[in-house]
């Protein structure tokens, strides 16, 4: 307990240190009035985050919106056994086609995941982070995770280590965590309430017993917090994912992220609930729907005030390789590791990410200026506007390639990253197809705007008809610069009364992990 | 009776090899096997069969009925 006070206090007055850099490094960001935190419009800045904290996250394309641009994750298969049941996962099902959390369709020993992290951080110099997310549960299968995380650290110093755990067997495992260099652990929490955990868990298995219902959830509840408030002693930083569950726990998160903030994790994920019935889960199988991406955002700004919230997490799959969005799993199969000529070179991969890392520096600098002649306007108006791009935080993809649309919400303060929504590639071989263009204005259909490198006559006079601007004149510029950019030329045209600011809705969320097999 | 696995059903996620007392449960052919003369269902060591509690998939690890029951030693 002591060490979550302290923990607390630690915070604010890092953040009061926060908040000086950044003033100091970006001119024209404020803090807003409402939150009292440093709202810079550019997701590259630390927030609200600890210099400390932000200095192990930045380069983490997971933990920092901006970074996920620029860097690189893997996960391997090497922990197929669980020890829970949720029933949002059906474990039976993995196939080739099927692409989703949990799913993989190789299973690795140590020795074989460790040469595929070499072939891919050789391939891929951009590959800063290795994590061991399942498909089961990492701390159920502890002997095989902690020695690929041994060798893994004594081949590829410079990798980072994470490990995504349901948490029931956290606290067991605690001290070899911290022995092993794990720098940053992933808990599932999707409720501290046993009534509502019984409606997402049929059983856990804990000390050679299967529990069921209420007494199964008790005793994992109480496991996932106290394994939370044991990293925080320890100074292991701890991100904390929730699934959300429309009518069983949306309306409890709140509660959960109050929870999970005062026991020291530093980001929050709230993730929709994916169940289509072909998965063969029992929430798929029973019609449990998955979240809006209009309820999922609410969600997240209702709990944004208490700790930051992630927003581009793209729910990848056990075995996903590459930058997030943009799966290469399918190029590292064992067999082509095991061919693979691998040369660790941490020189080629240092100087790499050191102009991947002048790249960012200018990319949040043209930003800032942007923001900087923005700051003096004042408007009430805040907009949600959608991007196509395929990575380096620029609008470089084409409308018809775009998998999926990034999406940020624009206002006076700057522009600020709120979610991905997933669509189908309207583009298919030459030619656009005309259901699939209204799928994805669907998807998109809360935004005012659609940032493209490049759109045809066809999609473009649809989207214009259906009351979202296609904005192709800022191709292969910065996102951020861009948005503020355009966003300043929209509140010109209201105030000049060429065009009439209203508010848009609804937006639906494809169902299916961030990573198409496509 | 010893317990066996239903090959068709099993994900061989491996989970309950390494709860197995008797060291009965290996993989064989991309599936798990529990050798039948190594099974004692767990009596005297948990109250409940393991592979049965641990395995994530239901029915899969069944009381073969073939074999005469075990008998825990007196
Ligand atoms: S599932 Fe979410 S947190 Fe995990 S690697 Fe993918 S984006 Fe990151
Ligand atoms: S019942 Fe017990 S002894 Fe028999 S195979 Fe299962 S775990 Fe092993
Ligand atoms: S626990 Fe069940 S599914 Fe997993 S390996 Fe054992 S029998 Fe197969």
């Amino acid at each position: 307990m002591n060490a979550v006070v302290g923990r607390g206090k630690y915070v604010e007055a890092a953040v009061d240190g926060g908040k000086m850099k950044s003033a100091a490094e970006h001119k024209g960001c404020r803090a807003s009035a409402n939150t009292g935190q440093a709202s810079c419009g550019s997701q590259a800045g630390q927030g609200d985050l600890p210099i400390e904290i932000w200095e192990k996250v930045k380069n983490h394309p997971c933990y920092s919106e901006e970074a996920h641009h620029h860097y690189a994750r893997m996960h391997v298969a090497v922990a197929p056994a669980c020890n829970i049941q949720c029933n949002y996962c059906n474990r039976k099902y993995n196939c080739t086609n099927e692409s989703r959390p949990g799913v993989v369709s190789e299973k690795l020993t140590p020795e074989q995941a460790v040469r595929k992290v070499l072939a891919v951080a050789t391939a891929i110099p951009q590959m800063t982070v290795l994590g061991i997310a399942g498909p089961g549960d990492p701390l159920a299968n502890p002997a095989k995770t902690f020695k690929t995380f041994e060798l893994v650290a004594k081949a590829a110093p410079d990798i980072k280590l994470c490990l995504s755990t349901n948490g029931l067997a956290l606290p067991d495992h605690i001290d070899t965590v911290a022995r092993s260099k794990v720098d940053h652990v992933t808990i599932t929490i999707n409720t501290i309430d046993p009534e509502i955990g019984a409606k997402i868990y049929p059983w856990i298995f804990f000390n050679h017993k299967r529990y069921t219902g209420i007494d199964a959830t008790r005793i994992l509840t109480d496991r996932q917090l106290q394994g939370l408030e044991m990293l925080s002693e320890r100074g292991i930083l701890c991100k904390v994912n929730s699934v959300m569950i429309p009518n069983i726990n949306d309306r409890h998160l709140v509660e959960v992220n109050k929870a999970v903030k005062s026991r020291g994790a530093f980001l929050h994920n709230i993730m929709p609930l994916i169940s289509a019935p072909e998965h063969g889960t029992v929430f798929g199988l029973n019609g449990q729907r998955g979240p809006t991406a209009w309820e999922l955002k609410a969600l997240q700004d209702a709990c944004e005030g208490e700790i930051k919230m992630m927003r581009h997490c793209r729910q990848c799959r056990a075995d996903a390789v590459g930058l997030l969005g943009e799966d290469r799993s399918a190029e590292f199969t064992t067999d082509q590791v095991m061919k693979m000529d691998v040369q660790y070179d941490l020189d080629m991969r240092k100087e790499y990410q050191s102009r991947v890392d002048r790249e960012r520096a200018a990319k949040v600098a043209a930003g800032q200026k942007e923001l900087a002649e923005c700051a003096g306007e004042m408007s009430a108006i805040t907009l949600l506007v959608a991007v196509a791009t395929k990575g380096s935080g620029l609008i470089n993809e084409h409308f018809g390639h775009a998998k999926e649309f990034q999406v940020y919400e624009l206002s006076t303060s700057g522009a600020k990253f709120v979610g991905y929504r997933r669509v189908d590639v309207y583009c298919q071989g030459g030619y656009g197809e005309e259901n699939r263009l209204s799928a994805i204005m669907g998807g998109i259909h809360d935004c005012h705007a659609v940032f493209v490198s490049k759109i045809g006559g066809c999609p473009k006079s649809k989207l214009i008809e259906a009351g979202i601007e296609p904005v192709d004149q800022y191709a292969h510029e910065f996102i951020e610069k861009s948005a503020i950019a355009w966003f300043k030329s929209y509140l010109d045209k209201v105030k000049r009364g060429e065009i009439q600011h209203v508010q848009r809705g609804g937006a639906a969320i494809r169902q299916g992990s961030g990573i198409s097999a496509a | 009776m010893p317990f066996k696995i239903v090959a068709s059903q099993c994900t061989s996620c491996s989970a309950c090899e390494p709860l197995c007392p008797n060291d009965a449960i290996s993989e064989k052919g991309g599936s798990f096997v529990i050798e039948a003369a190594k099974c004692t269902e767990c009596v005297g060591h948990f109250d409940e069969p393991q592979c049965v509690a641990a395995c994530p998939v239901d029915n899969t690890c069944v009381v073969d009925t073939s074999l005469p029951r075990y008998q825990a030693p007196a």
